[in-house]
C-alpha cells in the first residue's frame, strides 16, 4: 500500500449477496493516485462484481466505497443508519469514473465521433465545439482520427475497445475500471488494446484492471491483488506475486508447483 | 355482379370524404396511440411494481376486450359520468386505447430486445436513467419495431371501420350510405374497398420496405 499517495479509490469490508450466494465477503482495497491495479482471479470470484460494485451500478450490501474521497452508494444518516445516495448524486459520481466493458457497448447507432461526444455534451453539458475538439484529440490518441465519421459496426473488435476507452477518458475520469477488457477479442487485436492501456498507464491515470493477461500485468501493475471466491486472498508487486506468491490457492491458480515442505 | 359506373362515379366524391374521415381518425389515433404505448411501454420495463402492474393491467383489460365494446362503452358511458365528447373524439379515444395497448408490448419487446450493456454503458457516463432512455435504448429500439408499428398502423386503419357504428360519416358508413341511396351494392362497394387499399397499401408498402431495411443488424 502506498502511503505518500492519498486513496483514490478505498474500499472497506465491502459485502454483496446475490440472492443467498455470498459474492463479495468483505473486500479491502486501496488504489493509490496514479498507481495502476491490477486484479487475477479464477471464474466466478467476484472480479466484474467488484468492479460493478465500485461505481455502484450494482449496489453492495455493505462495506464503504470512495473515490477520490467521496463516498459513493450510500451516505451516513442519523445515528449510524445509513441512506442510499440519491439517482442524481450517483449519476455525478458516476460520471468521474469509467468503465470499460468486455463487450465494449458502444452505441451503434451513433458514430464514433458521436459515442465520445454524447455524455460529455449530455452529462457535463460541454460545448458542442469543446466536446468534439476533445473527442478528436483522445481519436487521435487511440490511432483512430481516421474513423470519427465511422459506425461502431464497421470497426474490428479492437478498433471498437479502443474507442470505448476513449469514450471513457472523453469523460476526464478520476479512475477507470477495465473488466477484461481483451477477453472478447481475436489474439491478434489484443495488442492494439494493451498499447493504449500501457500508454494511459505512462499518462498516469489511476486504473484498475481486471485481466487474464498476465505478460501485461507483469508489465504494466503496480500491484497484483489475487481474488477467490469474495475474498482477497493476497496482493503484492508482480514481480514478488508472481513468482513467489505465499498463499496455496495463488500457486494453484498461477500453476505453480507447490514447493516442497521437507 | 351489377357495377355501374354511372353510380360509382355519383358516388365516388361521398366515398372520398369518408376516406378522408377514416384517414383522419387513423392518424389521430395512431399518434395518440404511440403516446399511450411509449408510456406504457416505459411503464412496463420501470422499476416501479406500480407503474409495472397498471400497465400489464391495461395490456390484459384491453387485449381481453372487443373493440366494439370498448367503443360503444365509451360512447355510452362516457357521458353519463358527465364527460361530453363528440363521436370522432370518442373514436379516436377507443381505436387510440386499443391500439396503444398493443404498441405498448412492441415498445416493451423493443426496449428488452436491446442489450443490457448499452444500459450499463451509458449509466457508467454519469447519464440518467431517463437520459439514457431518451438517447441509447429508444432510438436503438425504435429502429428495431418499425416494423410491427407499420402492422399495428395497418390493423389501425381497417378497425376505423368498426366506428360507422356510432354516428360518424368514414369510409364504410359513406358506402353503406351510398348503397341504400342508389340500391347498388357492388359499385359503391368497389369504391369502398379501392379506397381502404389506397390507405393500407402505402403502410403495408413502407412495411416491406422496412423490414429489408432492418433485417440485417
Ligand atoms: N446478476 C447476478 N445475479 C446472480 N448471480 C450473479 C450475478 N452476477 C454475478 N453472479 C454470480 O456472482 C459470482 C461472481 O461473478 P463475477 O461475474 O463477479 O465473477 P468474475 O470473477 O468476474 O468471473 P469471470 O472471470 O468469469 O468474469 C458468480 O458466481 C456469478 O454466478
Ligand atoms: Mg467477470
Amino acid at each position: 500500500m502506498m502511503s505518500d499517495n492519498p486513496a483514490m479509490l478505498r474500499v472497506r469490508n465491502l459485502h454483496k449477496h446475490y440472492g443467498a450466494h455470498p459474492v463479495l465477503r468483505g473486500i479491502d482495497l486501496d488504489v493509490a493516485h496514479g498507481e495502476a491495479v491490477v486484479v487475477i482471479g479464477p471464474s466466478g470470484s467476484g472480479k466484474s462484481t467488484l468492479l460493478s460494485c465500485i461505481n455502484f451500478l450494482e449496489p453492495f450490501d455493505t462495506g464503504e466505497v470512495r473515490v477520490n474521497g467521496e463516498p459513493i452508494g450510500w451516505s451516513a444518516g442519523a445515528e449510524g443508519t445509513r441512506v442510499r445516495q440519491s439517482e442524481r448524486e450517483l449519476d455525478r459520481l458516476r460520471a468521474g469514473i469509467g468503465i470499460v466493458f468486455q463487450q465494449f457497448n458502444l452505441f451503434p447507432h451513433m458514430t464514433v465521433l458521436a459515442n465520445l461526444m454524447e455524455a460529455p455534451m449530455q452529462v457535463l453539458r460541454q460545448s458542442e465545439s469543446a466536446a468534439r475538439k476533445h473527442a478528436l484529440a483522445l481519436l487521435e490518441k487511440v490511432g483512430l482520427l481516421g474513423k470519427a465519421g465511422a459506425y461502431p459496426g464497421e470497426l474490428s473488435g479492437g478498433q471498437q475497445q479502443r474507442v470505448a476507452i476513449a469514450r471513457c477518458l472523453a469523460m476526464r475520469p478520476a479512475l477507470m475500471l477495465f473488466d477484461e477488457v481483451t477477453s472478447a477479442l481475436d489474439p491478434e487485436l489484443v495488442g492494439e488494446v494493451l498499447a493504449v492501456m500501457r500508454q494511459l498507464r505512462q499518462d498516469g491515470l489511476t486504473m484498475l484492471i481486471v485481466t487474464h493477461e498476465m505478460g501485461f500485468a507483469r508489465d504494466v501493475a503496480d500491484r497484483v491483488v489475487f481474488m477467490d471466491g469474495g475474498l482477497i486472498v493476497e496482493q503484492g508487486p508482480p514481480a514478488l506475486l508472481f513468482s513467489q506468491p505465499s498463499a496455496a490457492r495463488t500457486r494453484e491458480f498461477l500453476g505453480l508447483s507447490t514447493p516442497s515442505t521437507h | 355482379m351489377d357495377f355501374d359506373a354511372a353510380i360509382f362515379r355519383e358516388v365516388f366524391p361521398a366515398l372520398l370524404a369518408g376516406a378522408l374521415v377514416t384517414a383522419q381518425l387513423a392518424f389521430g389515433a395512431a399518434l395518440l396511440g404511440l403516446v399511450f404505448g411509449l408510456l406504457g411501454g416505459l411503464a412496463r420495463v420501470s422499476s416501479n411494481r406500480l407503474l409495472r402492474g397498471t400497465a400489464l393491467a391495461y395490456v390484459l383489460f384491453v387485449r381481453g376486450l372487443p373493440l366494439l365494446v370498448i367503443l360503444l362503452f365509451l360512447y355510452y358511458g362516457l357521458p353519463s359520468v358527465g364527460i361530453l365528447l363528440s363521436a370522432p373524439a370518442v373514436a379516436i379515444l377507443a381505436l387510440s386505447i386499443t391500439n396503444g395497448a398493443y404498441v405498448t408490448e412492441i415498445v416493451r419487446s423493443g426496449i428488452e430486445s436491446i442489450d443490457r450493456g448499452q444500459m450499463r454503458a451509458a449509466r457508467s457516463l454519469g447519464m440518467s436513467y431517463a437520459l439514457a432512455m431518451r438517447r441509447i435504448i429508444l432510438p436503438q429500439a425504435f429502429r428495431r419495431v418499425l416494423p410491427p408499428l407499420t402492422n399495428e398502423a395497418i390493423t389501425l386503419v381497417k378497425n376505423t371501420a368498426l366506428v360507422s357504428v356510432i354516428a360518424i360519416s368514414d369510409l364504410l358508413r359513406a358506402g353503406v350510405d351510398a348503397m341504400t341511396w342508389k340500391a347498388n351494392t357492388f359499385s359503391p362497394f368497389a369504391g369502398v374497398g379501392l379506397l381502404y387499399l389506397a390507405l393500407t397499401i402505402p403502410l403495408l408498402v413502407i412495411n416491406r420496405v422496412l423490414e429489408q431495411r432492418y433485417r440485417i443488424r
